[in-house]
């Protein structure tokens, strides 16, 4: 099934929108030498059980992502901000479900 | 042992098993590379076409038994005919060989089927008519998916075209089978069941004719080799697809999971 590691196909990062209105998520990714057949790939693999109506398909080269050795850095100096939270507001009854 | 079934072979039952059986064989043969594709995307990709292919054969065995008349449903149709009653193009029952050969009978069959599906919308039968809308969408892809295959092989390495072109000329001479004519098609086509299969030719040779060109391949002259497993009449491979499919419902009959 597998092929050696050098030769393996390009990673791409699949992205499918369920229905129309709602954004494309993030569901997985999947091997493919090309876009065109990544997005018949994501079709295949991904929305079999109607999970979708849309596909977006990247290469996951392309992707940037942030260091994970800078998660105490990034992320834990805004667990004390609870301010930023506009939890202290009444909503006037127009907007519920805000 | 469950024996086999009794069919009444009238025109509109056995146009309507040729189809069934072609889609019915054809799955069986493209279940056979589950576990095995050449990376696991396309072994999914693979086994989601042999379920549609199995959807169409249901679909298309539970009207034929209606119209038989016999009360024979999907599950007796499929398991327990014998061998001469199955109207399969002889094109499907071919082992599965390799990639190549598989995907190029893919997008042979599938080209087929959508010209098919598409004048089987029109038929008299309106559940005939309501499984084509449905399966025209399905063949239009296993169409656009096996032939992006091909091409990908005629113009890929020297060694994929060298397996394609291998294919070619080997699945070449059951295409006559797919547009010859006889009484079946033209009984079918009389009372507006469903075309006459020679009506699907030209449609079929040109888009078969673009799909190799752009894979750098080009048609085989036309076979004077005349299969004909529609008729019943098949390759020594049919028995042993039937004897795999059976052997559960033969030997425990009516078994259901």
């Amino acid at each position: 099934m597998t092929t050696g590691a050098k030769e393996e196909w390009p990673l791409w990062e699949v992205f499918i929108r369920s229905k129309a209105g709602l954004d494309h998520k993030h569901c997985g990714s999947l091997h493919a030498t090309d876009a065109k057949m990544a997005i018949q790939m994501a079709r295949d693999v991904y929305t079999r059980r109607q999970e979708g109506s849309s596909i977006w398909v990247v290469p996951s080269s392309q992707i940037v992502a942030n260091d994970p050795g800078d998660k105490d850095m990034y992320f834990d100096p805004a667990e004390d901000k609870v301010y930023r939270h506009p939890t202290f507001y009444e909503l006037p009854p127009a907007v519920d479900h805000m | 042992m469950q024996s086999s079934i009794e069919i009444d072979r009238t025109p509109a039952t056995q146009y309507l098993l040729r189809v069934a059986d072609t889609c019915l064989i054809l799955a069986q043969r493209l279940g056979e590379w589950c576990g095995h594709a050449p990376v696991l995307e396309e072994d999914i990709a693979m086994a989601n076409i042999a379920l549609d292919l199995v959807g169409q054969a249901r679909a298309l065995l539970t009207r034929a038994g209606q119209i038989e008349g016999r009360l024979h449903d999907e599950d007796q149709l499929a398991f327990l005919r014998s061998e001469r009653d199955y109207f399969n193009l002889t094109l499907v029952e071919l082992p599965r060989g390799d990639f190549a050969f598989s995907v190029l009978r893919n997008a042979m069959v599938a080209t087929w089927m959508k010209l098919l599906w598409e004048r089987l919308s029109d038929s008299s039968d309106a559940e005939l008519a309501a499984i084509a809308g449905k399966a025209l969408k399905e063949a239009r892809y296993h169409q656009q998916h096996s032939a992006d295959w091909v091409v990908r092989l005629g113009d890929g390495t020297a060694e994929s075209r060298l397996r394609i072109e291998a294919a070619l000329s080997e699945l070449w001479r059951y295409v006559p089978e797919m547009f010859d004519c006889d009484e079946i098609d033209e009984e079918a086509s009389a009372m507006k069941l469903g075309p006459l299969w020679s009506d699907l030719k030209p449609d079929w040779q040109s888009e078969m004719g673009q799909i190799l060109s752009e894979a750098r391949l080009s048609a085989p002259k036309e076979s004077a080799f005349q299969s004909d497993g529609k008729r019943g009449r098949h390759s020594e491979h049919m028995g042993y697809i039937l004897a795999d499919m059976q052997y559960l419902q033969r030997a425990y009959p009516g078994g259901v999971w």
